[in-house]
């Protein structure tokens, strides 16, 4: 920086650290609860410090679920989870890809149409339709199924706009020299505009899988069967309202099941996370 | 800006757009035509009969007084959501851009709750504002307030928009920061000379420079505030005490679950819907600007 003050940079090195204790602490809180046993935690004397209940709490969350309401095991919500996060970030990639693909390769009628036809969903989310959009699931028989849990969240503005707009810096000399070497469209996309993608179509999973992963309001109107559910909305379930009942280690533990696999992927991908967010917000 | 060098064929475009078209057809389209259609219908109490009844929903929506309280709550819960993050984003993202050393691992610190689901947010904060067994409640009953989120609007408003905020604020960071490191050094260096103290200079000459950066953040967190907090709300208070915590979005939501008045609902969604096209155009006018700025 422009003046070096001995004691200057301790200011700013200190608000930091403040500002990451405090965004940490309820996630640290979260986990040394979930090593505790549950009369602890219930009496409110529950220390800052792990206790000894870690693989008991962990194991029982996992396999066997909360003794309440919902009975069943965190590992099918898990997995529900990954299913749910992983369709919807292929899903999404891959029909984009194509229809992005589409509309800047080729000349047809109502081209046009069809961009703005995809882009104006973007101001249609779920939430300004919900019960109609509930109701179209329920007439086609999608309730409780994989396939309604993913395929109504597949339409992207974001990606086929991020796409297309990749699409228009490749060079169009690379399409002239395939027709030449005599390619058709469905080789030029293979050979030469997927494997150049693969950089944006990785950052862009990044993005997905979280949004897939986070998903709230839609599995908790599709989803009526306790093992169809995702684990950010079992969780909700395990939270009984007459609290002695809520069994907060089994809760805590399943939050922080719940955070690992997306942290996870923002941390070790950090610098395909960070294009993916910069360019979806272009 | 199209291409030059275009493919020929006939079907093959139609089959490529196929399989997003159906999907926004059936799942986007239909569905919110059947919202708008649906505000302006009014069924009986058996659904039995359905008459037209033009906007007779609206003007009853816009007649009650709790739709008034509703939007208020709603105003006041992105507003505190959005300065909070946003003021609290920019002093870590200020304090971030001025090491030279360690800046990497400050940002890897800062930036995993956009990972955590506002749901899964809210959890972990009732968690600890819990009346009984939570560790901040105890902290507050030590100092002698009288914490009960229960019961009291006020504590219940305080715990949803600390939750919103948190999750938001590594996303701010994140932005911000690029925007920082955006800025010409040269600039700054040229007001040290002045003898622009480093306050001075950031206001006078970084705080504005980042105003675009700023300007979008704020309609991204208006939009997060208003759209993406329903997993906050709904696991840490479910509108309650007494709608305190109920956001416009939150209401559509519940008042639908009951399935009493679709119309009424449906003319919620309506409103809704206005607001999104509105903010989404003020996104995107400010995204032109910045192209040719």
């Amino acid at each position: 920086m422009v003046e070096q003050r001995r004691f200057g940079n301790l200011v700013p090195h200190l608000i930091l650290c403040i500002g990451i204790a405090i965004v940490a602490f309820p996630v640290y809180l979260a986990f040394i609860a979930s090593t505790h046993e549950p009369t602890i935690i219930a009496n409110g004397q529950m220390p800052l410090t792990p206790g000894g209940h870690f693989l008991e709490t962990y194991y029982r969350t996992i396999f066997v679920g909360t003794s309440g309401t919902t009975r069943e095991p965190v590992s099918t919500m898990l997995f529900n989870s990954f299913v749910m996060a992983s369709v919807i970030a292929v899903g999404k990639i891959a029909i984009s890809l194509i229809s992005a693909y589409a509309v800047v390769y080729f000349s047809f009628p109502f081209r046009k149409t069809a961009f703005w036809m995809i882009f104006i969903t973007l101001m249609l989310p779920v939430e300004v339709r919900i019960y109609p959009t509930y109701k179209v699931v329920s007439d086609l028989g999608l309730l409780d199924t994989y396939a309604g849990l993913t395929i109504p969240l597949i339409a992207s503005a974001t990606a086929t706009l991020l796409f297309r707009q990749f699409f228009m810096t490749i060079p169009d000399e690379l399409v002239e020299a395939s027709k030449i070497d005599g390619a058709g469209p469905i080789r030029f996309f293979f050979d030469t505009v997927l494997p150049l993608s693969r950089t944006t179509i990785a950052s862009l999973f990044v993005i997905l899988f979280i949004y897939g992963w986070n998903q709230y309001l839609w599995p908790l109107l599709i989803t009526t069967r306790d093992d169809m559910q995702t684990i950010v909305i079992g969780i909700k379930k395990m939270i009984v309202t007459s609290d002695a009942l809520t069994e907060w280690q089994i809760v805590m533990a399943t939050a922080i099941l719940a955070m690992v696999p997306p942290v996870l992927v923002v941390v070790l991908m950090q610098k395909l996370f960070v294009k993916g967010l910069v360019d979806s917000e272009k | 800006m199209d291409k030059r060098a275009i493919f020929g064929g006939r079907l093959l475009p139609y089959a490529l757009l196929l399989p997003q078209v159906l999907v926004t057809l059936v799942f986007f389209y239909w569905p919110a035509s059947q919202a708008v259609w649906q505000s302006f219908l009014l069924q009986d109490a058996f659904g039995l009969a359905t008459d037209f009844v033009w906007f007779d929903n609206y003007v009853d929506l816009f007649s009650r007084a709790d739709y008034y309280r509703t939007m208020a709550t709603t105003l006041a819960f992105s507003t505190a959501v959005t300065v909070a993050s946003l003021s609290i984003a920019l002093l870590l993202a200020a304090m971030a851009d001025r090491q030279l050393r360690g800046g990497t691992v400050y940002r890897t610190l800062l930036i995993w709750p956009y990972a955590v689901a506002p749901a899964i947010a809210g959890v972990l904060w009732i968690f600890m504002f819990q009346p009984s067994l939570g560790v901040l409640a105890r902290g507050l009953r030590g100092i002698g307030v009288d914490w009960n989120p229960l019961l009291n609007g006020t504590h219940a408003m305080t715990m949803v928009v600390l939750a919103a905020a948190w999750k938001q604020i590594s996303y701010n960071f994140l932005f911000f920061l690029a925007g920082l490191q955006a800025i010409p050094k040269s600039v700054i260096e040229a007001a040290a000379i002045d003898g622009a103290r480093p306050f001075r200079r950031f206001w006078t000459i970084i705080f504005p420079l980042l105003s675009p950066t700023a300007f979008f953040l704020l309609v991204v967190n208006i939009v997060y505030a208003f759209f993406e907090t329903l997993g906050v709300i709904d696991t840490m208070t479910s509108g309650g005490p007494g709608k305190a915590t109920e956001t416009l979005v939150y209401r559509v939501f519940s008042d639908g679950r009951l399935g009493a008045d679709l119309g009424g609902s449906a003319a919620q969604s309506v409103v809704l819907m206005i607001i999104v096209i509105a903010l989404t155009a003020v996104q995107f006018r400010y995204v032109e600007r910045k192209v040719t700025y």
